[in-house]
Protein backbone atom coordinates (compact mmCIF):
# COMPACT_ATOMS: atom_id res chain seq x y z
CA UNK A 1 0.00 0.00 0.00
CA UNK A 2 1.36 3.40 -1.05
CA UNK A 3 1.89 5.51 2.01
CA UNK A 4 3.45 9.01 0.10
CA UNK A 5 2.28 9.66 -2.92
CA UNK A 6 4.18 12.33 -5.34
CA UNK A 7 2.52 14.03 -8.87
CA UNK A 8 4.27 16.27 -11.11
CA UNK A 9 5.75 18.06 -8.66
CA UNK A 10 7.62 21.45 -9.65
CA UNK A 11 9.37 24.35 -7.38
CA UNK A 12 11.16 27.06 -8.43
CA UNK A 13 13.35 29.48 -6.20
CA UNK A 14 12.56 32.88 -8.10
CA UNK A 15 13.91 32.11 -11.75
CA UNK A 16 15.89 29.19 -10.89
CA UNK A 17 13.80 25.57 -11.69
CA UNK A 18 14.66 22.91 -8.72
CA UNK A 19 12.28 20.95 -9.62
CA UNK A 20 10.61 20.04 -12.84
CA UNK A 21 8.75 17.31 -12.61
CA UNK A 22 8.71 14.69 -10.23
CA UNK A 23 6.15 11.93 -9.33
CA UNK A 24 6.95 9.10 -7.04
CA UNK A 25 5.64 7.07 -4.76
CA UNK A 26 6.95 4.98 -1.42
CA UNK A 27 5.16 1.94 -0.37
CA UNK A 28 4.51 0.91 3.63
CA UNK A 29 8.07 -0.46 4.75
CA UNK A 30 9.84 -0.02 1.75
CA UNK A 31 12.99 2.32 1.99
CA UNK A 32 13.70 4.45 -0.70
CA UNK A 33 16.83 6.00 -1.35
CA UNK A 34 17.58 9.18 -3.60
CA UNK A 35 20.58 9.66 -5.39
CA UNK A 36 22.04 12.45 -7.84
CA UNK A 37 24.42 14.90 -8.28
CA UNK A 38 24.19 18.27 -5.84
CA UNK A 39 22.16 20.78 -7.09
CA UNK A 40 19.79 17.94 -8.96
CA UNK A 41 17.23 19.21 -6.08
CA UNK A 42 17.14 16.04 -3.77
CA UNK A 43 17.09 18.46 -0.77
CA UNK A 44 14.09 20.76 -2.28
CA UNK A 45 12.14 16.87 -2.88
CA UNK A 46 12.39 16.27 0.28
CA UNK A 47 11.86 19.44 2.13
CA UNK A 48 8.45 19.67 0.13
CA UNK A 49 7.22 16.44 1.32
CA UNK A 50 7.95 17.41 4.44
CA UNK A 51 6.77 20.82 4.34
CA UNK A 52 9.76 22.86 4.69
CA UNK A 53 9.12 24.50 1.35
CA UNK A 54 6.00 24.83 -0.68
CA UNK A 55 5.58 23.14 -4.00
CA UNK A 56 4.50 25.46 -6.71
CA UNK A 57 2.54 22.85 -8.69
CA UNK A 58 1.68 19.11 -8.55
CA UNK A 59 0.40 17.09 -5.52
CA UNK A 60 1.33 15.18 -2.52
CA UNK A 61 -0.63 12.78 -0.30
CA UNK A 62 1.20 11.41 2.40
CA UNK A 63 -0.70 8.66 4.63
CA UNK A 64 -3.74 8.98 3.00
CA UNK A 65 -3.98 12.89 4.06
CA UNK A 66 -3.78 15.17 1.01
CA UNK A 67 -1.24 17.89 1.56
CA UNK A 68 -1.41 20.02 -1.29
CA UNK A 69 -3.62 19.12 -5.12
CA UNK A 70 -2.96 20.96 -8.17
CA UNK A 71 -6.12 23.41 -9.70
CA UNK A 72 -4.94 24.89 -12.74
CA UNK A 73 -1.76 24.15 -12.44
CA UNK A 74 -1.09 25.54 -8.81
CA UNK A 75 -0.42 23.39 -5.51
CA UNK A 76 -3.29 24.19 -3.67
CA UNK A 77 -2.50 23.26 0.20
CA UNK A 78 -5.03 21.83 3.13
CA UNK A 79 -6.38 23.11 5.90
CA UNK A 80 -3.85 23.78 8.79
CA UNK A 81 -4.83 21.06 10.93
CA UNK A 82 -4.65 18.68 7.69
CA UNK A 83 -1.48 19.72 7.33
CA UNK A 84 -0.43 19.99 10.70
CA UNK A 85 -1.56 16.10 10.93
CA UNK A 86 0.69 15.39 8.07
CA UNK A 87 3.60 16.82 10.03
CA UNK A 88 2.78 14.28 12.97
CA UNK A 89 2.89 11.36 11.08
CA UNK A 90 6.55 12.14 9.07
CA UNK A 91 9.87 12.59 10.98
CA UNK A 92 12.92 14.53 9.28
CA UNK A 93 16.87 13.88 9.82
CA UNK A 94 18.66 16.65 8.88
CA UNK A 95 22.47 16.49 8.08
CA UNK A 96 23.21 18.80 10.57
CA UNK A 97 21.19 17.23 12.95
CA UNK A 98 19.40 20.49 14.63
CA UNK A 99 19.10 19.46 18.00
CA UNK A 100 18.36 21.96 20.50
CA UNK A 101 21.53 22.35 22.25
CA UNK A 102 19.43 23.96 25.56
CA UNK A 103 17.82 20.96 26.13
CA UNK A 104 19.45 17.63 27.54
CA UNK A 105 19.78 15.02 25.32
CA UNK A 106 16.93 13.35 27.27
CA UNK A 107 14.72 16.27 27.14
CA UNK A 108 15.44 16.94 23.48
CA UNK A 109 13.98 13.56 22.88
CA UNK A 110 11.21 13.96 25.39
CA UNK A 111 10.11 17.89 24.55
CA UNK A 112 8.05 17.87 21.77
CA UNK A 113 5.98 14.67 23.13
CA UNK A 114 4.98 16.20 25.93
CA UNK A 115 4.02 19.69 24.39
CA UNK A 116 3.09 18.53 20.46
CA UNK A 117 1.78 14.98 21.25
CA UNK A 118 0.20 16.05 24.80
CA UNK A 119 1.96 12.91 26.23
CA UNK A 120 2.39 12.44 30.17
CA UNK A 121 5.54 13.70 31.19
CA UNK A 122 6.41 9.50 32.92
CA UNK A 123 5.44 7.92 29.51
CA UNK A 124 7.10 10.06 27.37
CA UNK A 125 10.32 10.07 29.51
CA UNK A 126 9.91 6.16 29.29
CA UNK A 127 9.62 5.93 25.56
CA UNK A 128 12.37 8.65 25.34
CA UNK A 129 14.54 6.31 27.42
CA UNK A 130 14.00 3.45 25.18
CA UNK A 131 15.07 5.13 22.09
CA UNK A 132 18.06 6.33 23.55
CA UNK A 133 18.81 3.07 24.68
CA UNK A 134 17.95 1.99 21.29
CA UNK A 135 20.57 4.34 19.65
CA UNK A 136 23.20 2.83 22.18
CA UNK A 137 23.15 6.39 24.18
CA UNK A 138 21.49 5.42 27.44
CA UNK A 139 24.74 7.05 29.01
CA UNK A 140 24.25 10.43 27.43
CA UNK A 141 20.66 10.90 28.56
CA UNK A 142 21.86 13.90 30.32
CA UNK A 143 24.69 15.16 28.40
CA UNK A 144 23.78 18.14 26.45
CA UNK A 145 24.21 18.26 22.53
CA UNK A 146 27.83 19.93 22.64
CA UNK A 147 29.02 17.57 24.62
CA UNK A 148 28.48 14.68 22.12
CA UNK A 149 30.30 13.93 19.10
CA UNK A 150 28.39 14.44 15.38
CA UNK A 151 27.51 10.93 15.11
CA UNK A 152 25.73 10.53 18.48
CA UNK A 153 23.80 13.81 17.69
CA UNK A 154 22.71 12.12 14.77
CA UNK A 155 21.64 9.25 16.82
CA UNK A 156 20.03 11.58 19.12
CA UNK A 157 18.48 13.39 16.51
CA UNK A 158 16.92 10.11 14.78
CA UNK A 159 15.76 9.06 18.47
CA UNK A 160 14.20 12.78 18.81
CA UNK A 161 12.40 12.09 15.19
CA UNK A 162 11.39 8.35 16.12
CA UNK A 163 9.82 9.43 19.33
CA UNK A 164 7.04 10.97 17.68
CA UNK A 165 5.90 7.73 16.22
CA UNK A 166 6.03 9.01 12.48
CA UNK A 167 4.88 6.46 10.07
CA UNK A 168 7.20 7.72 7.59
CA UNK A 169 10.69 8.79 8.28
CA UNK A 170 12.45 11.18 6.25
CA UNK A 171 16.78 11.61 6.02
CA UNK A 172 18.30 14.04 3.98
CA UNK A 173 22.49 13.51 3.52
CA UNK A 174 22.36 11.96 7.17
CA UNK A 175 25.86 11.54 7.33
CA UNK A 176 27.62 13.89 5.00
CA UNK A 177 28.60 16.21 8.25
CA UNK A 178 30.40 13.14 9.90
CA UNK A 179 33.72 11.46 9.27
CA UNK A 180 33.65 7.76 7.89
CA UNK A 181 33.76 5.91 11.27
CA UNK A 182 30.32 7.99 12.56
CA UNK A 183 29.09 7.22 9.10
CA UNK A 184 29.35 3.72 9.53
CA UNK A 185 27.35 4.75 12.80
CA UNK A 186 24.74 6.12 11.46
CA UNK A 187 24.05 3.67 8.57
CA UNK A 188 23.73 0.93 10.95
CA UNK A 189 21.20 2.54 13.18
CA UNK A 190 19.33 2.97 9.23
CA UNK A 191 19.59 -0.79 8.89
CA UNK A 192 18.38 -1.70 12.03
CA UNK A 193 15.39 0.53 11.74
CA UNK A 194 14.89 -0.71 8.10
CA UNK A 195 14.86 -4.49 9.67
CA UNK A 196 11.80 -3.54 11.57
CA UNK A 197 10.11 -2.57 8.32
CA UNK A 198 9.95 1.32 9.45
CA UNK A 199 9.35 2.95 5.87
CA UNK A 200 11.95 5.59 5.05
CA UNK A 201 13.76 7.77 2.00
CA UNK A 202 17.12 8.60 1.90
CA UNK A 203 19.01 11.13 0.59
CA UNK A 204 22.03 10.00 0.23
CA UNK A 205 25.79 10.05 -1.04
CA UNK A 206 26.65 6.64 0.10
CA UNK A 207 25.95 4.80 -2.80
CA UNK A 208 27.26 0.87 -1.36
CA UNK A 209 24.30 2.01 1.79
CA UNK A 210 21.83 2.47 -1.11
CA UNK A 211 22.55 -0.18 -2.30
CA UNK A 212 22.58 -2.91 0.24
CA UNK A 213 19.44 -1.37 2.49
CA UNK A 214 16.62 0.35 -0.18
CA UNK A 215 14.38 -1.54 -2.09
CA UNK A 216 14.26 1.20 -4.70
CA UNK A 217 16.64 3.84 -5.50
CA UNK A 218 15.84 7.11 -7.57
CA UNK A 219 18.16 8.51 -9.40
CA UNK A 220 17.91 11.97 -10.01
CA UNK A 221 19.95 15.55 -12.01
CA UNK A 222 18.48 18.62 -12.85
CA UNK A 223 15.01 18.46 -11.39
CA UNK A 224 14.09 15.37 -13.29
CA UNK A 225 13.82 11.70 -12.05
CA UNK A 226 16.10 10.09 -14.72
CA UNK A 227 15.93 6.31 -13.68
CA UNK A 228 14.39 4.79 -10.85
CA UNK A 229 14.23 0.66 -9.64
CA UNK A 230 15.77 -1.97 -8.20
CA UNK A 231 19.37 -0.49 -6.29
CA UNK A 232 21.35 -3.49 -7.64
CA UNK A 233 19.65 -2.50 -11.70
CA UNK A 234 20.34 1.19 -10.95
CA UNK A 235 23.97 0.97 -9.31
CA UNK A 236 25.30 -1.73 -11.16
CA UNK A 237 23.93 -1.67 -14.67
CA UNK A 238 23.01 2.16 -14.88
CA UNK A 239 20.43 2.01 -18.00
CA UNK A 240 20.96 6.00 -18.66
CA UNK A 241 24.24 8.19 -19.39
CA UNK A 242 23.67 10.22 -17.13
CA UNK A 243 23.38 8.15 -14.43
CA UNK A 244 26.23 5.53 -15.64
CA UNK A 245 28.07 9.11 -15.74
CA UNK A 246 27.53 9.83 -12.17
CA UNK A 247 28.01 6.38 -10.64
CA UNK A 248 31.84 5.91 -12.34
CA UNK A 249 33.15 8.85 -10.08
CA UNK A 250 32.07 6.50 -6.92
CA UNK A 251 33.08 3.31 -8.41
CA UNK A 252 36.95 3.77 -6.67
CA UNK A 253 34.67 4.55 -3.46
CA UNK A 254 34.32 1.01 -3.16
CA UNK B 1 26.77 69.32 56.98
CA UNK B 2 28.85 65.82 57.78
CA UNK B 3 29.62 63.22 55.46
CA UNK B 4 27.33 60.81 57.16
CA UNK B 5 24.38 63.40 57.08
CA UNK B 6 25.04 63.88 53.12
CA UNK B 7 25.77 59.69 52.56
CA UNK B 8 22.55 59.34 54.58
CA UNK B 9 20.22 61.70 52.09
CA UNK B 10 22.13 60.11 49.06
CA UNK B 11 21.61 56.23 50.29
CA UNK B 12 17.90 58.01 51.18
CA UNK B 13 17.05 58.84 47.64
CA UNK B 14 19.22 56.18 45.85
CA UNK B 15 15.94 54.15 47.03
CA UNK B 16 14.22 56.11 44.39
CA UNK B 17 16.83 55.62 41.80
CA UNK B 18 16.65 52.04 42.38
CA UNK B 19 12.74 52.31 41.82
CA UNK B 20 12.96 54.09 39.09
CA UNK B 21 15.53 51.33 37.36
CA UNK B 22 13.50 48.02 38.10
CA UNK B 23 9.99 49.80 37.19
CA UNK B 24 11.73 50.90 33.50
CA UNK B 25 12.53 46.98 33.35
CA UNK B 26 9.92 45.64 34.39
CA UNK B 27 7.75 47.34 31.79
CA UNK B 28 10.12 48.22 28.65
CA UNK B 29 11.71 44.36 28.49
CA UNK B 30 8.29 43.13 27.57
CA UNK B 31 7.52 46.37 25.55
CA UNK B 32 10.97 45.94 23.88
CA UNK B 33 10.47 42.07 22.98
CA UNK B 34 6.88 43.38 21.40
CA UNK B 35 8.01 46.01 19.55
CA UNK B 36 11.02 43.94 18.12
CA UNK B 37 8.08 41.78 16.81
CA UNK B 38 6.61 44.41 15.47
CA UNK B 39 9.68 45.14 13.66
CA UNK B 40 10.23 41.84 12.04
CA UNK B 41 6.52 41.89 11.07
CA UNK B 42 6.21 40.80 7.27
CA UNK B 43 3.43 43.67 7.04
CA UNK B 44 4.74 47.40 6.22
CA UNK B 45 1.36 48.71 8.12
CA UNK B 46 3.33 47.25 11.49
CA UNK B 47 6.81 47.20 10.24
CA UNK B 48 7.17 50.97 9.53
CA UNK B 49 5.28 52.89 12.31
CA UNK B 50 7.59 50.31 14.30
CA UNK B 51 10.76 51.70 12.73
CA UNK B 52 9.61 55.18 13.22
CA UNK B 53 8.69 55.38 16.93
CA UNK B 54 12.01 53.40 17.22
CA UNK B 55 13.88 56.05 15.37
CA UNK B 56 12.11 58.71 17.36
CA UNK B 57 13.63 57.42 20.30
CA UNK B 58 16.66 56.44 19.76
CA UNK B 59 17.34 59.06 18.15
CA UNK B 60 16.50 62.25 20.66
CA UNK B 61 17.96 62.63 23.45
CA UNK B 62 16.77 60.38 26.86
CA UNK B 63 16.86 64.31 28.63
CA UNK B 64 14.39 65.65 25.80
CA UNK B 65 11.83 62.75 26.00
CA UNK B 66 11.73 63.20 29.92
CA UNK B 67 11.01 67.50 29.26
CA UNK B 68 8.18 65.99 26.79
CA UNK B 69 5.94 63.54 28.93
CA UNK B 70 6.47 65.39 31.88
CA UNK B 71 5.78 69.21 30.71
CA UNK B 72 4.44 68.82 27.32
CA UNK B 73 2.20 65.80 27.94
CA UNK B 74 0.87 67.67 30.86
CA UNK B 75 0.05 70.80 29.44
CA UNK B 76 -1.78 68.71 27.31
CA UNK B 77 -3.42 66.64 29.19
CA UNK B 78 -4.19 69.27 31.59
CA UNK B 79 -7.44 69.95 29.74
CA UNK B 80 -8.79 66.47 30.24
CA UNK B 81 -8.46 66.68 34.09
CA UNK B 82 -5.24 64.53 33.78
CA UNK B 83 -2.43 65.32 35.58
CA UNK B 84 1.15 62.95 35.43
CA UNK B 85 3.11 63.14 38.59
CA UNK B 86 6.89 63.50 38.12
CA UNK B 87 7.92 59.88 39.13
CA UNK B 88 5.61 58.21 36.97
CA UNK B 89 6.49 60.72 34.24
CA UNK B 90 9.98 60.12 34.58
CA UNK B 91 8.75 56.08 34.26
CA UNK B 92 6.69 56.55 31.34
CA UNK B 93 9.28 58.41 29.63
CA UNK B 94 12.55 55.69 30.55
CA UNK B 95 10.24 52.81 29.64
CA UNK B 96 9.27 54.64 26.13
CA UNK B 97 13.24 54.83 25.73
CA UNK B 98 14.84 51.60 27.24
CA UNK B 99 12.01 49.64 25.46
CA UNK B 100 13.36 50.86 21.87
CA UNK B 101 16.78 49.81 23.07
CA UNK B 102 15.64 46.36 24.20
CA UNK B 103 13.40 46.02 21.18
CA UNK B 104 16.72 46.25 18.90
CA UNK B 105 18.88 44.10 20.92
CA UNK B 106 16.01 41.03 21.09
CA UNK B 107 16.00 41.52 17.09
CA UNK B 108 19.56 40.95 16.99
CA UNK B 109 19.57 37.54 18.90
CA UNK B 110 15.98 36.36 17.63
CA UNK B 111 17.91 36.78 14.05
CA UNK B 112 21.08 35.49 14.89
CA UNK B 113 19.38 31.96 15.37
CA UNK B 114 20.16 29.32 12.57
CA UNK B 115 16.91 28.44 10.74
CA UNK B 116 17.88 24.95 11.54
CA UNK B 117 16.21 25.17 14.88
CA UNK B 118 13.02 26.57 13.17
CA UNK B 119 12.51 23.85 10.53
CA UNK B 120 13.43 21.05 13.48
CA UNK B 121 10.88 22.62 15.91
CA UNK B 122 8.25 22.57 12.03
CA UNK B 123 9.20 19.02 11.45
CA UNK B 124 8.62 18.11 15.35
CA UNK B 125 5.05 19.40 15.11
CA UNK B 126 5.89 22.89 17.48
CA UNK B 127 3.69 25.87 16.74
CA UNK B 128 4.68 29.20 15.51
CA UNK B 129 4.51 30.05 19.48
CA UNK B 130 5.41 27.23 20.83
CA UNK B 131 9.25 27.52 18.80
CA UNK B 132 9.44 31.08 19.84
CA UNK B 133 8.61 30.02 23.35
CA UNK B 134 10.32 27.12 24.03
CA UNK B 135 12.98 26.55 21.60
CA UNK B 136 14.41 29.94 20.07
CA UNK B 137 13.68 32.58 23.14
CA UNK B 138 15.54 30.99 25.97
CA UNK B 139 18.64 31.00 23.26
CA UNK B 140 18.24 34.18 22.36
CA UNK B 141 18.37 35.37 26.42
CA UNK B 142 22.03 33.74 26.19
CA UNK B 143 23.09 35.56 22.86
CA UNK B 144 21.35 38.83 24.32
CA UNK B 145 23.01 39.22 28.04
CA UNK B 146 26.27 41.15 27.12
CA UNK B 147 24.65 43.68 25.25
CA UNK B 148 21.71 44.06 27.64
CA UNK B 149 24.07 44.29 30.55
CA UNK B 150 25.20 47.39 28.33
CA UNK B 151 21.83 48.75 28.22
CA UNK B 152 21.56 47.57 32.35
CA UNK B 153 24.52 49.61 33.29
CA UNK B 154 23.51 53.04 31.02
CA UNK B 155 20.23 52.84 32.84
CA UNK B 156 21.02 53.47 36.42
CA UNK B 157 23.21 56.07 35.50
CA UNK B 158 20.78 57.58 32.79
CA UNK B 159 18.02 57.52 35.99
CA UNK B 160 20.39 60.78 37.38
CA UNK B 161 18.30 62.39 34.33
CA UNK B 162 15.33 62.21 36.08
CA UNK B 163 16.69 65.62 37.87
CA UNK B 164 15.58 67.53 35.21
CA UNK B 165 11.97 66.81 35.84
CA UNK B 166 13.01 67.12 39.76
CA UNK B 167 12.74 63.70 40.58
CA UNK B 168 14.54 63.36 43.88
CA UNK B 169 16.85 60.94 42.88
CA UNK B 170 20.86 61.06 44.11
CA UNK B 171 22.09 63.01 41.68
CA UNK B 172 19.08 65.66 42.28
CA UNK B 173 20.14 65.63 46.14
CA UNK B 174 23.73 65.33 45.16
CA UNK B 175 23.37 68.57 43.34
CA UNK B 176 21.34 70.53 45.87
CA UNK B 177 24.01 69.44 48.60
CA UNK B 178 26.92 70.20 46.36
CA UNK B 179 25.74 73.85 46.08
CA UNK B 180 24.32 74.60 49.46
CA UNK B 181 27.50 73.07 51.12
CA UNK B 182 29.66 74.89 48.51
CA UNK B 183 31.81 71.37 48.32
CA UNK B 184 32.54 68.28 45.60
CA UNK B 185 31.66 65.75 47.95
CA UNK B 186 28.60 64.87 47.73
CA UNK B 187 28.90 64.62 43.53
CA UNK B 188 31.74 62.06 44.57
CA UNK B 189 29.70 59.69 47.35
CA UNK B 190 27.12 60.03 44.43
CA UNK B 191 29.70 58.65 41.61
CA UNK B 192 30.32 55.74 44.51
CA UNK B 193 27.25 54.72 45.03
CA UNK B 194 26.41 54.50 41.14
CA UNK B 195 29.49 52.66 40.76
CA UNK B 196 28.18 50.24 43.45
CA UNK B 197 25.04 49.45 41.73
CA UNK B 198 26.83 48.80 38.96
CA UNK B 199 29.14 46.66 40.52
CA UNK B 200 25.72 44.37 41.59
CA UNK B 201 24.36 44.77 38.19
CA UNK B 202 27.39 43.15 36.56
CA UNK B 203 27.82 40.29 39.01
CA UNK B 204 23.97 39.75 38.34
CA UNK B 205 25.19 39.34 34.34
CA UNK B 206 28.20 37.49 35.27
CA UNK B 207 26.22 34.95 37.22
CA UNK B 208 23.64 34.41 34.49
CA UNK B 209 26.65 34.10 31.67
CA UNK B 210 28.06 31.08 34.16
CA UNK B 211 24.07 30.26 34.48
CA UNK B 212 24.01 29.60 30.60
CA UNK B 213 26.97 28.37 30.18
CA UNK B 214 25.96 24.92 30.29
CA UNK B 215 26.14 24.33 26.58
CA UNK B 216 27.22 26.30 23.46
Amino acid sequence: MSILDVKNIKKSFDQLAVLKDISFSVNEGEVVAIIGPSGSGKSTLLRCITQLERADEGEITLCGLEMCKSVNSKSVYSSHEVLHKIQLSCGLVFQNFHLFPHYSVLKNVMDAQIHVLKQSKPKAKQIALDFLDKMGLSDKADAYPCQLSGGQQQRVSIARALALNPKILFFDEPTSALDPELTGEILKVIKELAKENMTMVIVTHEMSFARDVADKVIFMDDGYIVEEGDPREVINNPKSERTKQFLKRFSGEE
Amino acid sequence: MEISTQIGILLNSSVLSIQLFFLTLLFSLPLGLVIAIGRMSKYKIISIPVKIYQVIMRGTPLLLQLIFVYYIMNSILKDYGIIIQRFPAAVIAFVLNYAAYFSEIYRGGIESMPQGQYEAAKTLGYTRSQTFVRIIFPQVIKRILPPMCNEFMTLVKDTSLAQVIAVSEIFYNANSIASTTYTFTPIFIAGVIYLLMNFIVQRCFDFAEKKLNYYR
